[in-house]
């Protein structure tokens, strides 16, 4: 609340802002509008901006660092005892110190300098929100104060905001390379410390997963072993059950619906497929962990089959279900790209419509149909609730697929979720993995942006 | 026509007609094929639907039971304080103990008697709690009360499970006597069950609820959908009207191309490493959510964006050129007002898919067992499809349903966005 | 003028051939796209080997008609036929006949060039594999070879026959698709509106290609240009409106038009 009362400081002192540059432009012309170089309403956005752009900045930097800032200056003000303990133990501290001030009740711990540290870190969060609100309207003011002195009839106030104005923009779309930069560097980052503890070869050749890091350091088994083939294999495989659900079935679908479906048939199908394509992935896992799986266990209980109830084979199967729209609608896209002229040709020649869609159509949509499966294996690859919910945790280097798999992302998800030391091979092979998982599908989707892109020019 | 050529014509046809037969078969096949594949298609839709209701609709009713509670001031108060902080320390499932003993007297062996107190939910005694914490005046009186049975009542109630041989299963032969007797007696019957869209999670079924996340879920959409929709836009109308075509916009223009397809856990890791571990932003907060979330999101917005500033005809522009507007003027005052249906289309559906997202947010910790209800997007939090996950996670039978209950709330909540988005695009579609 | 939608026009010169060369005989044909009667009550006559050339304003469901004479507007959505066309004397409408077994029987040349994306080879090879006219590798060369030779292409072609088909010019393409038609020795060739996308050149190509095709081909041209239909038929159809006002051999046609409105339109009065 108390950032949202400083963004409402900012917010409101703009707006004043604007009401006294507008007022000051046609006060400097004396009313006289036609003299000023721009409209007035432009000089109160001149002003505005100025008073609130940089007040925002200040602001946004603050939210960002304030936790750090205060939590490292609580914790140099405790006792040498409580500095010198190692980073894990130092967190749980700092946890009760928060705890303690924001008054919910923390059990075990009663120490004294707990207590300090508590007050001292509600002390200056207060003194923070002060120091910060000073910060804040004096750079209001200041902004205010110094871009209104400015207007004068010959200053360019629209020009000036318009480069503004576009400023921002540039920034804004800079925010998706930002974003790729950041997945790189982080992903990248935690990966090379991962790989300082563990041998970037053990990691790429090794044949057994098993990241269970003893608790104690003297335990038999201690160190875990990280090598990434059963997770490949198993990922490939529920990824190979997946597509050979959802290609045929969204394949010809799609063909179905763009050259033979009457308009009925469509009103029905495309929102079926529209609907499969928006529900939310956890709830396709809840379905094969539910419904699929059990099926499938029965089913091959009766005819004498040992499927595991967490078989690749339920995993793979509801996960085809849900590319199926996603190949489906993208191949309709590219199918219906291609020319009806050379359908016409071909009909005209006494082919049926069969021989149409399979000897011209189909290869001419090819590139692209090409594409949106190399798009749907990428999806199927980085796909996680449905395994996460529906496929095994152990790591089987197997080719059956009604045994148990595990695929990257169960791995990450059950390597990050829970109490984790920022340390320990465990956390960082999570990050190990997601590094393979990102090169993996990003050059499934360079590949298959590409091609869809050739495909396109190719009839436009 | 001469003599061989027309018998060459006979026998080219006769030759064509000999394998029409098996052409139009191959033709058959195939539009069977199509029809199979879309048949698949809507029934695997239905299968899933039907799975998810059926094991959900129960979750809408509760089992309750009815107790005659007597509030003895012994019990509640003996000092007569009348103190809230006195009031509150109370043993209050003392109460439905006895309440309970009373109804049943000959239940007297030990391992019955906790059998006995375990048929109503634990929850009963935070109940009676609010009660007197409401109205302190209920002292000494005798009160009747519905509370909700515990979990494996329900379930028996509701056909889930059935009483085993030799005891093993989750509920015995002597708890369905005192069940039946309850039914008799009509002091045990089923209800619309309000706690699950009232309540907070709980680790005991029949007094979790789905208000908690859905809460949390509403903060982090709106952390989404005010980062999300101003940047996205921002970056459509750069990108469209202003950006020169250069290497620069061309590696945006890949960069969020590619954004599109990368797999949400990713985003989740980066949510991790960079907001939660780098900036030291609280764990499991909708804030952290809701940023990860527009990372997500943004590309989806930007290309629909794109999309609709590109359906708009340049004449517009050059119009509003022609009378001497900026370029700035012109997008902001004549392009902008008309894409804006394309670009809101395009943002309902995203974040109707950030409503549903689940992977990226178990990275950043939304995963965590949380009762309380957040009051903002600072806030520990979970939201609807972690709710989901977490449920679908648990052993109790109970949790089944309301795991299918849940996901039908959300998918109740999806089809209403993109019904929104269907009647936006509806109403203002224009075709120039 | 002004005309309503609704206007039928008596047919007047020669629709109907009373000697022996009738190939095509069409009689009371009706259309209709939806509510729109987009041709109405033709009847005309189409001697065998000769070319016969459909002009008329656009719009005006020459190539509509075209259309119905290989059951092309089967493949389009509410669209409805009435009346009878025969070939042969055979009802090309009748419920046994067969659609594939009647395309293969008449080719059609198409107003863009839409060679498939496949070599030059294969576009030629289409319509004898699917209807499995050769029995071998050498009879499907000879087959695309003599093809290629007829419509005037193989010479400009044969060191590339593995190329695509959409990496030859305009007019070459439009050959190519020629090629293609011929490739399963159809008894009719359509063409609408050929030369459209084509410059000079290329058009005078196929123009004197037609004439030679004459000879073993019946050969229905829809064209917009009066001097091409001058050029390379020998009888003439003028459309309007979905009516058909005047059919008759050419050069009474462009000489003596017996209708006002053909006349208007000859002279270039409209359209």
């Amino acid at each position: 609340m108390n950032n949202l009362s400083l963004l409402l400081v900012v917010i409101v002192l703009s707006v004043a802002g604007y009401y006294l540059g507008r007022k000051r432009s046609v006060d400097v012309v004396r009313g006289e509008i036609r003299h000023l170089h721009s409209l007035p309403g432009y000089y109160g956005l001149f002003v505005a901006l100025w008073c609130g752009l940089p007040a925002l900045v200040v602001l946004a930097v603050w939210i960002a660092s304030q936790t750090s800032v205060i939590t490292s200056l609580v914790v140099s003000g405790l006792p040498p005892d409580f500095r010198s303990l190692p980073g894990e133990q130092l967190s749980l501290v700092i946890n009760d110190i928060r705890n303690i001030a924001d008054g919910t009740i923390v059990s075990g711990t009663r120490d004294q300098a707990l207590y300090a540290a508590a007050k001292h870190y509600n002390r200056l969060k207060v003194t923070g929100f002060l120091a910060i609100l000073a910060v804040i309207l004096s750079i209001c003011i200041a902004g205010l104060g110094l871009s209104k002195r400015h207007i004068a009839p010959s200053m360019r106030a629209r020009v000036k905001v318009e480069r503004t104005i576009t400023v921002l923009m540039v920034l804004c779309s800079t925010v998706a390379i930002f974003t790729t930069v950041g997945i790189v560097l982080s992903v990248l980052f935690e990966s090379i410390r991962f790989f300082n503890q563990i041998p970037i070869t053990d990691f790429l050749f090794g044949l057994e997963w098993s990241p269970q890091m003893a608790i104690r350091a003297d335990q038999v088994g201690a160190a875990g072993s990280f090598g990434i083939a059963p997770l490949l294999t198993g990922t490939l495989m529920i990824s190979g059950i997946a597509m050979l659900v959802a290609v045929p079935i969204g394949l010809m679908s799609a063909i179905y619906m763009s050259e033979y479906a009457t308009d009925r048939v469509r009103t029905v199908a495309k929102p079926v497929l529209e609907i499969l394509a928006g529900i939310p992935t956890v709830v396709y896992g809840f379905f094969a962990a539910l419904t699929v799986a059990p099926f499938l266990r029965d089913i091959g209980a009766g005819m004498g089959l040992d499927v595991s109830s967490e078989s690749a084979l339920a995993a793979g199967l509801v996960m085809g279900i849900m590319i199926i729209p996603f190949i489906s609608s993208l191949s309709d896209d590219v199918i219906n790209a291609v020319p009806q002229s050379l359908r016409d040709g071909s009909m005209g020649i006494g082919a049926t419509k069969s021989e149409t869609v399979v000897k011209v159509v189909l290869p001419a949509a090819l590139p692209g149909i090409v594409g949106s499966i190399l798009l749907g294996v990428s999806r199927a690859i980085g796909e996680t609730m449905i395994v996460v919910m529906a496929a095994g945790l152990t790591a089987n280097l197997t080719a059956n697929p009604l045994n148990a798999v595990t695929t990257f992302t169960v791995q990450i998800v059950t390597l990050l979720i829970g109490d984790q030391e920022f340390d320990s091979p465990k956390t960082l092979a999570a990050f190990a993995l997601g590094l393979v998982l990102f090169i993996m599908t990003l050059c499934l989707n360079i590949i298959a942006l590409y091609v869809v892109r050739r495909y396109r020019e190719q009839y436009e | 026509m001469n003599r061989a050529e027309l018998n060459s014509h006979e026998d080219r046809l006769q030759l064509i007609k000999s394998k029409l037969k098996w052409r139009y078969a191959k033709e058959n096949i195939f539009r069977v094929s199509g029809i199979i594949a879309i048949l698949l298609a809507v029934s695997m839709l239905a299968i899933l639907f039907i799975s998810i209701i059926g094991s959900g609709y129960t979750a809408f009713q509760q089992t309750f039971i009815r107790l005659d509670i007597k509030f003895d001031q012994d019990v509640i108060d003996p000092d007569n304080k009348k103190e809230p902080e006195a009031l509150s320390q109370a043993d209050y499932s003392a109460l439905v103990k006895t309440a309970l003993s009373k109804m049943f007297p000959d239940v007297s062996d030990r391992r019955e008697r906790r059998d006995l107190y375990s048929i109503v939910s634990s929850g009963a005694a935070f109940e009676l709690r609010d009660m007197i914490m409401g109205n302190p005046a209920l002292i000494g009186t005798t009160q009747q009360v519905w509370f909700p049975a515990d979990d494996d009542v329900d379930m028996y109630i509701k056909g889930h499970i059935q009483v085993e041989a030799e005891g093993s299963g989750r509920i015995k032969e002597s708890t369905v006597q005192w069940i039946n007797a309850l039914t008799e007696s009509k002091s045990l019957k089923k209800r619309f069950n309000t706690t699950l869209f009232t309540g907070g999670d709980s680790r005991e079924p029949e007094i979790a609820g789905i208000w908690g996340a859905v809460v949390g879920s509403f903060y982090t959409m709106i952390v989404t959908l005010a980062l999300s929709f101003p940047l996205g836009v921002a970056t459509a109308v750069y990108l469209e009207e202003f950006a020169p075509k250069n290497i620069w916009t061309d590696i945006v223009e890949v960069n969020i191309n590619n954004l599109a397809a990368v797999p949400s856990i990713v985003f989740g890791l980066l949510g991790l490493a960079v907001f939660l571990n780098f900036f030291g932003l609280p764990r499991s907060a909708p804030i952290v959510g809701g940023l990860v979330l527009t990372l997500m999101t943004l590309p989806t917005i930007i290309i629909a964006s794109r999309a609709s500033l590109l359906a708009v005809p340049p004449s517009i522009r050059e119009g509003a050129l022609g009378v001497g507007a900026s370029r700035m003027q012109s997008v902001l005052h004549h392009v902008l007002p008309l894409a804006l249906p394309g670009m809101l289309t395009g943002t309902i559906i995203g974040m109707a898919r950030a409503l549903g997202e689940t992977a990226p947010l178990l990275m950043i910790g939304m995963v965590a067992f949380i009762v309380d209800i957040p009051t903002g997007v600072f806030d520990k939090a979970t939201v609807l499809p972690v709710q989901i996950y977490l449920w679908a996670d648990s052993p109790e039978r109970a949790f089944v349903e309301r795991t299918s209950a849940t996901i039908m709330v959300l998918l109740a909540f999806l089809l209403i966005m993109n019904a929104l988005a269907v009647i936006l695009r509806k109403k203002f579609e224009r075709r120039w | 003028m002004v005309m309503s939608h609704d206007d039928v026009f008596e047919t007047v010169g020669r629709p109907l051939l009373s000697d022996g060369r009738i190939k095509i005989s069409c009689r009371n044909v009706n259309v209709y796209y939806g509510n729109k009667h987009a041709i109405k009550d033709v009847s005309v006559d189409i001697a065998e080997k000769e070319v016969t050339a459909f002009i008329g304003p656009s719009g005006c469901g020459k190539s509509t008609f075209l259309r119905c004479i290989n059951r092309m507007n089967d493949t389009i959505k509410d669209c409805r036929f009435e009346g009878n066309i025969t070939i042969d004397g055979e009802n090309i409408y009748d419920k046994n006949m067969d659609p594939v077994l009647l395309r293969a029987r008449i080719g059609m040349v198409f107003q863009k060039p839409n060679p498939f994306p496949k070599s030059i080879y294969k576009n030629v090879a289409y319509g004898p594999s699917i209807h499995g006219l050769a029995r071998n590798k050498s009879e499907l060369d000879e087959i695309v070879i003599t093809s290629l030779e007829r419509a005037g292409l193989f010479n400009e072609v044969k060191d590339q026959l593995d190329h695509p088909g959409t990496s030859l010019s305009g007019g070459q393409q439009q050959r190519l698709c020629i090629a293609r038609a011929i490739s399963v020795h159809p008894e009719i060739i359509l063409m609408d509106e050929p030369c459209s996308a084509l410059d000079p050149i290329a058009t005078a190509k196929i123009e004197e290609l037609i004439d030679e095709l004459r000879q073993n081909y019946t050969i229905i041209i829809v064209t917009h240009s009066m001097q091409q239909a001058a050029r390379v038929s020998q009888r003439t159809a003028f459309f309007h409106l979905g009516s058909l006002v005047e059919v008759d051999d050419t050069n009474t046609i462009f000489v003596n038009p017996e209708h006002k409105l053909t006349q208007d339109y000859i002279t270039g009065r409209y359209g």
